[in-house]
C-alpha cells in the first residue's frame, strides 16, 4: 500500500471514529417529497439519536411510510438532506449507494422474507452475497444469531410455517446479519395480538442494547411506542410537530399531540406506566 | 422539550395512497370539459390514451432494458442463478415444445398432403413443412408456450415479491433487483428460446415426416431428399434470429410487468395477463418486421 492510500485510510478511520463520537446518527433535513402534485413531506427536519429506540409516529397517511422509504433511499427526495456519519445519502447515485445501504437494516412491516428460501438461506443471504466467508463459517454465525433471537429449532423452515412473531425474529436475525449501524423497523407491532406485540418490543429493545444498534421505529401503536421509544418525533401531515423524550412528549401543550395521544385510547398514566 | 413550529399546509391533505412504482398505465390529465360535451371529452381521451400508453410502455421497457444492461456487465456475476433460469426456462420447457413440435408437425402433414394432392404435387409436403417450421412456426410456437409458461411464472413470482416487499428488502440489503433478479431472466430467454426451436425444428420435421410417411404413404426417400434439397442453413438461421429477438422480449415484458406490478394479488394476476397478453402480440407484431427486414419483402 502507497503512503498516499495509507493515509487516505487513515483519514477515513479517524473520521469514522469521530463519527462515532457523534450523538446524532441520522441527520434529516428539510426533506420533502412529492408525488405528481401531492406533497407527502413538507420539509421534515429532525435527528436520530446514536444508540437509542427513536420512533417516529403518526397517523395513517401522514407520511411516515414515505420518509421511511426515503431514509433508505428506496426512493429519491425531491429535495433536503439525508446525512448519515457524515455523508449526505440523497445525491448518491445507485452503485455509490451500496456501501452506504450496508450501515442500514430494514425490518419489513410484514417482514418481507424470501419465500422461496428457508430461515437457514433468509439469514445466510447477505453474508453470502456480501463477504467471502467460507459456508462453514456462514452456517456458525446464522445458527449463533438464529439461537440468539430464541428460533434455531425454526432454521430449516419455509417462510409460510412461520407465526407472525417467528417471522419478525427471522427478519430481525436477517437484518442484523452483516452488523448494521442503523436498524429501520416499519410498523413492528402492526397485525400482532398484544402478547406478541410485547415480545416484540422487547425483541427491539434487546437487539438494541445487545447489538448497540441505533433503531429507528415507526408506528402507531402508541402502548408499544411508550414501551421501547428514547426519543419519539411525531409527523402531522408530511411535517413535524413535535420531538423529544416520551416525557417531554407527554407534557407537551401542542393541541395536535393531545389529540393524538388522546384519540390513540391510551392512557396518560397508562403510557408512564408504560415507561416504568 | 424542541417543539418544531406547525408550517404551512402546501396541499389540502396527505391522506393519499402512497406512490407505487413506475408504471404504463399513468391517469391522464384531465382535460378541461366546459367548452365540449362531455361526451366528446369520454371519447377524446380514450382516443388519446391509447398512443400514450403505447409510448409510456415502450418506455418503461427500454428503461428496464437499459437498467439491466448497465447491470448486467457489473459484477458481481451470478452463475448460479443464470443456471437455475436457463434451467427454468429451457429445461422445464422441453416437453411442453417438444409435445407442440410434434403436434404442428402432423397437422401440417396432414393438411399439405391432402391440398397438394388435388394437383399430383404431394411429395413437396416435406419441403413445405420444413420451411415452414424453420423459418415461422418453430419460433413463434416455441416462443408462444415459453411466455405462456415461463413468462407467467416469471411474471407472478416477481410480482408476488413486489407487493410483499421482497424486491424492497434485496434493495435495502444493498443488492440491486434488477442485477440479481431481472438481468439472469432475460439472458435465459435469449439463450433458451434459440435451442428450443431448434428441438421444434427436428421434432416437427419427424412429426410431419410420420404422418405423411408412415400414415399417408409418401416416399421416405424422396421426403428426406426434399427436405434436405429445399431447407438450407439460411431458412434455420432466420428462425434462430427471430428465437433469440422473441426468446429476449418474452422475458423482458414478463420482468417488467412482475418488477413493477402493485395492488395486492389483483395486481399480480392483472400483471400476469398482461405480459402473456402483450408477450403474445410482440411476438407476431416482431415476427412480420423481422420477416420484412430479412427478405427484404413486405415494405421494411
Amino acid at each position: 500500500m502507497s503512503a498516499a492510500s495509507e493515509a487516505s485510510a487513515a483519514a477515513a478511520q479517524a473520521a469514522a471514529v469521530e463519527a462515532e463520537k457523534d450523538p446524532i446518527h441520522l441527520r434529516i433535513r428539510d426533506l420533502r417529497k412529492s408525488y405528481g402534485e401531492h406533497e407527502i413531506l413538507k420539509g421534515v427536519t429532525f435527528d436520530v439519536l446514536r444508540g437509542l429506540n427513536n420512533v417516529i409516529i403518526g397517523a395513517s397517511g401522514s407520511g411516515k411510510t414515505v420518509m421511511v422509504r426515503q431514509l433508505i433511499r428506496l426512493e429519491k427526495p425531491n429535495a433536503g438532506q439525508i446525512i448519515v456519519d457524515g455523508q449526505d445519502i440523497t445525491s448518491l447515485s445507485d452503485v455509490d449507494l451500496v456501501p452506504a445501504r450496508r450501515k442500514f437494516g430494514m425490518v419489513f412491516q410484514m417482514s418481507a422474507l424470501f419465500d422461496s428460501m428457508d430461515v437457514y438461506d433468509n439469514v445466510a443471504f447477505l453474508l453470502r452475497e456480501h463477504t467471502k466467508l467460507r459456508e462453514r463459517d456462514i452456517r456458525e454465525k446464522v445458527m449463533a444469531r438464529l439461537k440468539a433471537l430464541g428460533v434455531e429449532h425454526a432454521a430449516h423452515k419455509m417462510p409460510a410455517e412461520l407465526s407472525g412473531g417467528m417471522k419478525k425474529r427471522v427478519a430481525v436475525a436477517r437484518a442484523l446479519a452483516l452488523e448494521p449501524k442503523i436498524l429501520i423497523y416499519d410498523e413492528p407491532t402492526t397485525g400482532l395480538d398484544p402478547i406478541t406485540s410485547r415480545t416484540v418490543d422487547d425483541l427491539i429493545e434487546q437487539t438494541r442494547e445487545t447489538y448497540g444498534v441505533t433503531s429507528v421505529i415507526i408506528s402507531h401503536d402508541m402502548a408499544s411506542v411508550f414501551r421501547v421509544g428514547h426519543h419519539i418525533t411525531y409527523l402531522y401531515k408530511g411535517s413535524i410537530e413535535a420531538s423529544g423524550t416520551p416525557e417531554e412528549f407527554l407534557a407537551s401543550d401542542s393541541v395536535r399531540v393531545a389529540e393524538f395521544l388522546e384519540a390513540s385510547g391510551v392512557s396518560k398514566d397508562l403510557m408512564r406506566e408504560g415507561r416504568a | 422539550m424542541a417543539e418544531v413550529a406547525p408550517q404551512p399546509v402546501k396541499a389540502p391533505s396527505t391522506d393519499a395512497p402512497i406512490a407505487a412504482p413506475p408504471s404504463g398505465d399513468a391517469p391522464i390529465a384531465e382535460p378541461r370539459s366546459g367548452f365540449f360535451p362531455p361526451w366528446l371529452v369520454t371519447i377524446g381521451r380514450a382516443v388519446v390514451s391509447i398512443p400514450l400508453r403505447f409510448f409510456s410502455e415502450i418506455g418503461m421497457l427500454a428503461g428496464l432494458l437499459g437498467q439491466a444492461l448497465f447491470w448486467g456487465i457489473r459484477p458481481p456475476y451470478r452463475f448460479s442463478l443464470l443456471l437455475a433460469a436457463l434451467e427454468f426456462v429451457g429445461v422445464q420447457s422441453l416437453f411442453i415444445v417438444g409435445l407442440t413440435g410434434l403436434f404442428i408437425g402432423m397437422v401440417f402433414g396432414i393438411q399439405l398432403v391432402d391440398g397438394f394432392r388435388q394437383f399430383g404435387a404431394e411429395n413437396q409436403a416435406g419441403p413445405v413443412v420444413g420451411m415452414a417450421l424453420t423459418r415461422e412456426l418453430a419460433p413463434v410456437f416455441a416462443a408462444l408456450m415459453v411466455s405462456a409458461r415461463a413468462g407467467s411464472a416469471m411474471s407472478t413470482e416477481l410480482g408476488s415479491m413486489r407487493v410483499t416487499d421482497q424486491i424492497d428488502a434485496l434493495t435495502t440489503m444493498a443488492v440491486n433487483p434488477i442485477q440479481y433478479l431481472v438481468v439472469p431472466r432475460i439472458i435465459a430467454g435469449a439463450v433458451m428460446v434459440p435451442l428450443l426451436t431448434m428441438l421444434f425444428n427436428l421434432i416437427g420435421i419427424f412429426g410431419a415426416w410420420l404422418v405423411c410417411v408412415q400414415i399417408l404413404g409418401l416416399d421416405p426417400g424422396v421426403f428426406v431428399e426434399n427436405v434436405k434439397w429445399i431447407v438450407d442453413a439460411k431458412d434455420v438461421t432466420q428462425g434462430l434470429i427471430k428465437a433469440f429477438v422473441f426468446g429476449f422480449t418474452v422475458t423482458l415484458i414478463a420482468c417488467r410487468h412482475g418488477f413493477y406490478a402493485k395492488g395486492g394479488a389483483a395486481g399480480v394476476g392483472q400483471a400476469t395477463t398482461s405480459a402473456v397478453v402483450q408477450s403474445a402480440v410482440a411476438i407476431l407484431v416482431l415476427d412480420y418486421l423481422i420477416t420484412s427486414i430479412i427478405t427484404g419483402q413486405g415494405g421494411l
